[in-house]
């Protein structure tokens, strides 16, 4: 395929994925900005009032970069997943395996299309937080980039989910007893020098806490990691996941007999 | 002329152990209309999925004009279009998306996609069902649909597994039309079927499969050829109690009350005419009894399988 060819059959995954969650927006978009209005009213609000200041900065501002990654990381995650066991649930993905749109490209339009409910869903709960506090920006380009790589991340990994997933159930398993977990120990709600010092230590091995933290010093320019070290690692994480979906696909793990 | 495709000493072994190819040796020249036949569980779909990059291969070369599969698969698929057995569209998605998603994914430009996408929604009677989510078509139209994402990309080779399977005998004639209409325009079709009247109304060449290897690969008329007896079945004027002595010829009244004649290749039926004539039976109407490439079929796969035909009788009896 061209160059030209090759843009053309990404745009076409990109644009049907885009296509598919705006259509069931009741389910893709609706949800994460009526769950995050409740945490800003109920943890921001009524409990945050009491609970005073974290880090130096009143709760709400301190919760509402965590929340906006939250938000980030889950609906990414769940539309590559979905979608693309979708796809394979209704053998829809064949269209894409009998069609000469090679694996990279088949891989870079799913965590486009993720990347985009992900983006979209963090812009939705950015504007409802406006709402609540006044948001201000320390470091535009490591909002800007630590925003993009974590919802590239969750979206390769919902891919490899989506490609060793079986059965229905094997979809959410993986969001509800791994990432819900790590994403409400990853220092969302609180700042990690508040835990003793083995938790803190524990928590240090959970690669969701270095991204919330990259995402809220670009926003309130406060840490608890090395924001440097965090993109790192998201980068790595991602180059590895995406080789491991690659090998996935060339192996047709799922999709070929 | 060039082979639309060239398979060698192909072979597929399942995780399972199940070897489902036995080394296929298969030749499909440009511009045939072709019919892969076996029995279900034969090997037809798993070759189809092996050219098409469904199913991975164990050994063996596979060719699409001319490209290998295994160092050239970009552009063997930019030649090939395929209709599955099973229905596999997203049945949320709108007709058209369907059809021109297909197209974005060869390459081809939005612009483009939707002209080739209304010339073939139009030509197999969708147009006009565009806009509405593919779930709510009757099943002949999501198979139309099917054939329609397949040539949206306008491929040199059209494989179609079982593409008349559960459809209304008026559709299947008017898919028959489209499809030797598409075929005289240039592209190679190979076809799989049950409907052996199917191959031979529509295809020029045949091979039939059976436990994974190919057991005949010959012309349709090669093929009739070796039928060395066919029955008639023959409506008289009057009912027959009893099956006329033709001689020469033997014959039988069936369930129906008509008589069927069994004639071999070197008899004449104007000899069994002559026959009933002398007898003062008078014919009004004339008809072959069983598909000729049926019967031939049969007799081939039986052929293969002895042991097991026997044994499959001493079940059944």
């Amino acid at each position: 395929m061209t160059p030209q060819a090759l843009l053309v059959a990404f745009n076409t995954i990109v644009i049907r994925e885009i296509r598919r969650f705006t259509r069931i927006w009741p389910q893709t978009l609706l949800p994460p900005a009526v769950t995050m209005t409740l945490y800003f009213v109920i943890f921001g609000n009524l409990i945050g009032a009491r609970i005073g200041e974290m880090d130096g900065f009143e709760y709400m501002s301190f919760i509402v970069p965590g929340l906006i990654m939250m938000a980030v990381i889950t609906s990414s995650y769940a539309n590559v997943v979905s979608s693309f066991f979708g796809m394979k649930f209704q053998r829809s993905i064949e269209e894409l395996l009998v069609s000469p749109v090679p694996n990279w490209v088949i891989l870079l339009g799913y965590v486009a299309g993720g990347m985009a409910r992900g983006l979209g869903v963090g812009l939705i709960v950015t504007l409802l937080s406006l709402a609540f506090t006044r948001l201000q920006i320390h470091n535009l380009p490591v909002v800007v980039l630590t925003v993009f790589l974590t919802s590239a991340l969750f979206s390769v990994a919902g891919f490899i989910n989506a490609m060793l997933a079986t059965k229905f159930d094997d979809i959410s398993i993986v969001p509800t007893f791994i990432l819900t977990p790590l994403t409400y120990l990853g220092g969302v709600f609180y700042s990690i020098q508040l835990l003793p010092d083995f938790w803190r230590a524990v928590s240090m091995l959970n690669p969701i806490l270095y991204m919330v933290n990259a995402f809220r010093y670009g926003i309130l320019g406060a840490s608890d990691v090395n924001v440097w070290i965090a993109l790192a690692m998201i980068f790595v994480f991602i180059s590895a996941l995406s080789w491991l979906a690659l090998r996935l696909l060339k192996r047709g793990k799922g999709i070929r007999h | 002329m060039t082979n639309a495709l060239q398979i060698e000493n192909l072979v597929k072994t399942y995780d399972d152990g199940m070897q489902a190819l036995k080394g296929v040796d298969l030749d499909v020249k440009e511009g045939d209309f072709f019919a892969l036949l076996g029995p279900n569980g034969a090997g037809k779909s798993t070759i189809l999925g092996i050219v098409c990059s469904l199913v991975n291969k164990t050994s063996g070369k596979v060719r699409v004009f001319g490209h290998d599969i295994d160092t050239d698969i970009s552009a063997a698929k930019l030649n090939l279009g395929v209709v599955p057995q099973e229905l596999n569209f997203n049945q949320f998605e709108k007709v058209f998306d369907i059809v021109t998603t297909q197209a974005g994914y060869y390459g081809i430009p939005i612009k483009k996609a939707r002209v080739s996408a209304e010339r073939y929604l139009r030509e197999l009677g969708l147009w006009h069902k565009r806009d509405s989510p593919a779930r709510s078509l009757s099943g002949g139209m999501k198979r139309r649909l099917m054939i329609a994402r397949a040539l949206v990309h306008e491929p040199k080779l059209l494989i179609l597994d079982e593409p008349t399977a559960g459809v209304d005998i008026e559709l299947r004639r008017s898919m028959w039309t489209f499809l030797e209409e598409i075929n005289r325009q240039g592209v190679t079709i190979i076809l799989t079927t049950h409907y052996l009247e199917e191959a031979e109304a529509l295809c020029r060449n045949i091979a039939i499969i059976d436990h994974g290897r190919i057991v005949k690969h010959t012309s349709k008329k090669a093929l009739l050829q070796q039928l060395s007896m066919e029955t008639f079945v023959l409506d008289t004027e009057r009912p027959l109690q009893e099956p006329p002595k033709l001689n020469g010829f033997t014959t039988q009244i069936d369930n129906e009350g008509a008589l069927e004649v069994e004639v071999e290749k070197s008899q004449g039926l104007n000899e069994v005419f002559v026959e009933l004539e002398r007898q003062n039976i008078k014919v009004l109407s004339m008809r072959t009894k069983a598909n000729r490439l049926e019967e031939l079929f049969l007799r081939l796969v039986e052929e293969n399988n002895p042991d097991e035909r026997r044994s499959e009788e001493q079940v059944a009896s």
